[in-house]
């Protein structure tokens, strides 16, 4: 697939990310390979991977295949996997590690997620709170696609006609929770 | 009942209605909630996406400003769902790692605040089923929802991964509420089943495959009550792109616990914020014109 080749080449370069999927592959290290997980998720038939062949990709290694994956993007935090995974394993929180791994990453096949999260979370950043309109609309301008922004369309006037969303104009400065960032992405890039 | 109260970034903008009928029922049950000063947004399902750290600093200031007001010793009360089990999450790992406590610590300084693992928190549903209990529902019974067939709607993340008041795949505890309002129940099996949560904005396709599921199982229901705002919103508001996609019509009304439980013991639709709802179909208000005030 072009998609995974694109991928594999761009990951070959980040040999880092094979030693961050190392910390992940211990949370799963236990996985009998039973297929609880992949039984019980309710994203199984949009995913590439079933979770199960996931979890054994991540524990022989194979970084690009797995974030080649649309898997992990796909989870949308239901806990039922982690719950009932007969080993007990830290599922939900595992695909968040590998969330967090593909994110800087700009991996082409999740950039609507990546933009999604990313302007979610600068909101919170400037603001302490997300403004709802704020970040969608540059979300839309980001993911570049004239026709995205149509299908919510609808709903957008919906919730402004209710008045719970204003059209905000992004607003600049330094803040809210700017210190708190900066602290936690120096915590974060110690060695 | 004395609570502390997070009400979360959607209950400022998009869940309005939830933020209101909760207020507005849990003081008509006798509870006292105090907001806390200077929240902020608890990380939603973003920060987990981005930043591990951030996952547990951003709900942690919440819950050190929490520890700060004074009186001590109530519990936080939570709405969302996403909001609860951020925060949740934050207090159960504390409580057995002190080094994370000291790390998260760290980066609290930096805002001049630290934690000291002294909260509880708890979800809506929690409170109202097992604070306040169905007898007293049943005690402040004004307008018996007779009738009226509703479908409990409890997601995910109230119930999931910490079973803390609930069956985590078979939960059942809004049925006594219900009943206690006077309603039917709609019997069903998708009350634990996930809405798919943040794909409705990043991948649609896979969001209306779930929501649909969800309102199909729904038909024959008068309305669907739900607990959590991302539901709420994934119920509601796509309910023209599911029929779109499946060619069956379900349509339906989606109603917050608080406003369901809020009619029943007599608080207007004004005051309860109805107005706000994305969906709430003639024939839901219809029937509730029937269902007469004992008062
Ligand atoms: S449920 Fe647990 S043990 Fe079974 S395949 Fe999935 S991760 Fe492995
Ligand atoms: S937590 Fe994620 S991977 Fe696990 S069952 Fe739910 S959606 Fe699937």
């Amino acid at each position: 697939m072009a998609l995974a080749e694109e991928t594999a080449i761009e990951l070959g370069t980040m040999p880092e990310a094979a030693e961050a999927l190392a910390e992940i592959r211990a949370m799963v290290q236990p996985c009998i390979q039973c297929g609880t997980c992949t039984g019980s998720c309710p994203n199984e038939f949009a995913m590439d991977l079933t979770p199960r062949h996931m979890w054994r990709l991540v524990l022989l290694g194979r970084t690009e295949d797995v974030l080649a994956s649309r898997t992990f993007s796909l989870c949308s935090a239901c806990y039922m996997c982690t719950l009932r995974c007969p080993r007990g394993l830290p599922l939900t929180e595992a695909i968040g590690r590998l969330k967090q791994l593909a994110a800087p990453r700009h991996l082409p096949h999740l950039r609507s997620g990546d933009l999604f999260y990313r302007n979610f979370i600068d909101s919170v950043r400037r603001h302490g709170r997300v403004r709802e309109m704020e970040f969608m609309s540059l979300y839309f301008a980001q993911m570049m696609n004239p026709w995205l922004p149509l299908r919510y369309a609808g709903m957008g006037m919906r919730l402004m006609r209710r008045g719970k969303v204003a059209l905000q104009l992004p607003s600049r400065g330094s803040g809210r929770l700017a210190k708190l960032f900066e602290k936690v992405a120096e915590m974060e890039n110690r060695p | 009942m004395k609570y502390l109260y997070y009400p979360g970034c959607s209950l400022e903008g998009t869940a309005r209605e939830y933020d209101s009928s909760t207020r507005a029922f849990m003081t008509a049950m006798g509870a006292d909630l105090t907001e806390i000063e200077g929240w902020t947004c608890c990380g939603a399902s973003a920060a987990e996406a981005v930043s591990e750290l951030l996952t547990l600093v951003l709900p942690a200031r919440n819950l050190a400003l929490a520890e700060a007001m004074k009186p001590s010793g109530r519990d936080i009360l939570v709405p969302c769902s996403a909001c609860y089990l951020n925060l949740k999450r934050v207090e159960e790992k504390t409580r057995v790692s002190h080094a994370l406590r000291d790390r998260i610590n760290e980066a609290l300084a930096a805002d001049g605040l630290a934690y000291q693992g002294r909260t509880r928190t708890r979800h809506l549903l929690d409170v109202v089923s097992r604070d306040l209990g169905a007898a007293a529902v049943a005690r402040h019974l004004v307008r018996p929802l007779t009738g009226i067939r509703v479908a409990p709607y409890y997601g995910c993340q109230c119930l999931r991964p910490y079973a803390v008041f609930d069956d985590p795949e078979s939960p059942r505890s809004m049925e006594p509420l219900i009943a206690a309002a006077g309603a039917d129940l709609h019997p069903w099996t998708m009350g634990a089943k996930c809405c798919g949560a943040s794909h409705m904005n990043t991948k649609m396709e896979v969001g209306l495959k779930l929501v649909g599921a969800i309102l199909e199982a729904a038909r024959g229901a008068d309305a669907v009550v739900t607990v959590c705002p991302m539901c709420q919103m994934n119920l509601e508001a796509y309910q023209r792109q599911v029929a779109r996609q499946s060619g069956t019509d379900c349509t339906m009304t989606i109603l917050y616990l608080p406003q369901l439980l809020g009619l029943a013991i007599g608080l207007s639709p004004e005051a309860l914020r109805l107005d706000l709802n994305l969906a709430v179909t003639g024939a839901f208000l219809e029937k509730l014109q029937h269902t007469a005030t004992a008062a």
